[in-house]
């Protein structure tokens, strides 16, 4: 029994660790911006300095931590649930589909995609979910089921290409909402106020209570389909619940920052390969590195060329695909039952 | 012979299954003893896994199974979770579970939802991974085992649930053969216990240690006996083509090939 709850000390650090973090980065992420370090400093005395901080760099830097969380969460759950190590919110589609639905929102109804009101918000919101389910659905139905790895990412692929498509066509029909999908499609914080955090913290509790109560589906999953039927669990309704998971934590994080990639892959990726751990401990370490990771990455997109930014799409793809191919060489490199 | 509550742990009538457009089983009827061993064999593509699956009630065929007199239909899902243990063959196991947490999933149909693991439900974790001797290894993760390793952690599962009933498809595949041998003990053990147990086995010479034996051949039962029946025998030979020949060795039967 000691060892075991070695494991558990271990998760525990993790989860400490990474909440320490967030902290930290928060507090860093209020000190980093174009007008420099100098505004938390003069923020008790100059009211436009108190403005910047609290309603730009603060929502922004927490509203990263989020969106993070957010696909965190989304990336181990889609993993746990299709049982497949390369599952994400991008590989999905889903982010793509969620995309589409901002972009078909924008150009009906003629909204900002960085428009601060709720109601804009919610919509978005909505929106971004019932594309996010349409795109996972689609590519279910083209995979033909979630057993077979490689038919699955095709098919995530050939959805993520053709609804990515769909949205380009949009933004050319329309040409005024142009400029605001190219910074939405880059995926980018700059936009997220408090009442972007305040849906995406709702979401996210929401999300976790669900699918903390449904993790013993995903633990009973891992040993196969069969098996976990045999077990007594009743997987059709949990399966859709937590599709339903997937997409809202997706379409959340996607109707607020946009396309942001390999968040969602890396983060669950990387908590296994500190610990080994019930899907209960791991979408939630999954959630809490997911948000470190984004929020580092945002902090780094606005001070590598400050004054100016990056979109931290533009990192996270770049940094994301990099791992990606470190994860393909390593899993490449190690012959097929070299564990033994 | 110990006196059970129900003649029979398994009743099927009518059995047929298809996999896609492939008919697989074809119109089955069965009855298998209770507080028995009973093993399935026959060659490649008989069927035998498909038959488990469905009397474990995990495909959709047509007929009716009983599971200890009551229909698998109307039987609640956890019930028969409870009552009835399924070990695979070839599941894909994922790799990041630890192999006390893997066995601790055996308990899940005696937990209530969300509520955490009883002293009851560790004692039955220990014993299943003492059982199977794989007790040393509860905090490593599953992918750090052997293939051998793996299965015995697999049945350690299956044992957990303390179930009535028990199928197992393939258990010995990958098991050492002074494993197999334990395993073989684990057997009578559970049906000293009144216990059913019901498995697929390719190891011919370790079916015939079995009560019974259901001899398989395109997806149709071709034979129903004692194992130490001469006319089970036959019928296991003529199901190999003649390839195979039972003799007696000692107090046992083994399978050999023919030249």
């Amino acid at each position: 029994m000691t060892v075991i709850s070695h494991q558990q000390r271990i998760a525990s650090l993790l989860g400490l660790g990474l909440l320490l973090t967030g902290v930290a980065l928060i507090i860093l992420g209020a000190c980093v911006g174009s007008t420099g370090f100098e505004s938390v400093g003069r923020a008790w005395s100059d009211p436009m300095s108190l403005l910047i901080v609290r309603d730009v760099r603060l929502p922004r830097t927490v509203g990263a931590w989020l969106a993070g969380a957010l696909l965190g969460m989304a990336g181990a759950v889609a993993q746990g649930l299709f049982r497949n190590p390369l599952a994400d919110p991008y590989l999905l589609g889903s982010a793509s589909g969620a995309s589409l639905g901002v972009a078909l929102v924008l150009v009906l109804f003629g909204v900002s995609p960085f428009a601060a009101q709720w109601l804009v918000r919610l919509g978005l919101t909505g929106a971004a979910f019932v594309g996010a389910v349409g795109a996972v659905l689609l590519t279910l139905a083209l995979a033909k089921g979630v057993q077979h790895t490689l038919r699955l990412l095709l098919a995530g692929v050939i959805v993520g290409v053709v609804l990515g498509a769909f949205s380009s066509l949009t933004m050319l029909m329309v040409p005024e909402v142009t400029q605001a999908m190219q910074a939405f499609i880059l995926g980018s914080t700059g936009f997220v106020g408090w009442i972007a955090c305040a849906l995406m913290g709702g979401v996210w509790l929401f999300c976790m209570v669900v699918s903390w109560m449904f993790s013993h589906v995903l633990d009973g999953l891992s040993l196969g389909e069969a098996t976990a039927a045999s077990l007594g669990l009743p997987l059709a309704q949990l399966r859709a619940a937590l599709v339903v998971v997937i997409a809202l934590t997706t379409g959340t994080a996607v109707a607020q920052t946009g396309l942001i990639a390999f968040v969602g892959l890396a983060a669950p990726h990387l908590v296994r390969s500190v610990v080994k751990t019930k899907h209960a401990r791991l979408i939630l370490l999954s959630s809490l590195m997911g948000g470190a990771l984004l929020m580092a990455a945002d902090i780094s997109a606005r001070w590598l060329i400050a004054p100016q930014e990056l979109p931290v799409g533009v990192l996270t793809a770049v940094l994301g695909g990099g791992y990606l191919l470190w994860l393909m060489h390593r899993s490449g490199g190690a012959r097929p039952g070299a564990g033994a | 012979m110990k006196t059970v509550p129900f003649p029979n742990a398994i009743d099927a009538r009518f059995i047929s299954a298809s996999l896609g457009h492939v008919q697989v089983l074809n119109n089955i009827d069965l009855s298998l003893p209770a507080g028995q061993w009973t093993s399935i064999v026959g060659p490649n593509g008989a069927g035998k896994s498909t038959l488990l699956k469905v009397l474990a009630g995990l495909l959709p065929h047509t007929g009716a199974v009983a599971l200890l007199g009551q229909s698998l239909d109307t039987l609640p899902r956890r019930r028969r979770a409870q009552q009835l243990a399924w070990l695979g063959q070839n599941e894909i196991a994922g790799d990041d579970l630890t192999v006390w947490d893997v066995v601790m999933l055996g308990r899940l149909p005696h937990q209530a939802w969300l509520a955490a693991p009883s002293a009851v439900d560790h004692l039955a974790v220990e014993q299943s991974l003492r059982a199977t001797q794989a007790w040393e290894w509860r905090s490593r993760s599953l992918g750090q085992l052997s293939g051998g390793q793996r299965q015995r952690v697999l049945l350690a599962r299956a044992l957990a649930v303390h179930a009535q009933v028990l199928l197992m498809d393939e258990p010995l595949a990958n098991l050492d053969p002074p494993h197999q041998a334990d395993w073989l003990c684990m057997v009578r053990a559970l049906i000293a216990e009144g216990k059913t147990v019901v498995s697929v086995l390719h190891e011919i010479s370790f079916a015939l240690h079995a009560d019974q034996m259901v001899v398989m051949a395109n997806g149709c039962v071709t034979h129903q006996g004692a194992c130490a029946d001469t006319a089970t025998h036959r019928a296991l030979e003529a199901v190999f083509d003649r390839r195979i020949a039972v003799h007696s060795l000692g107090q046992q039967w083994v399978a050999l090939p023919r030249n």
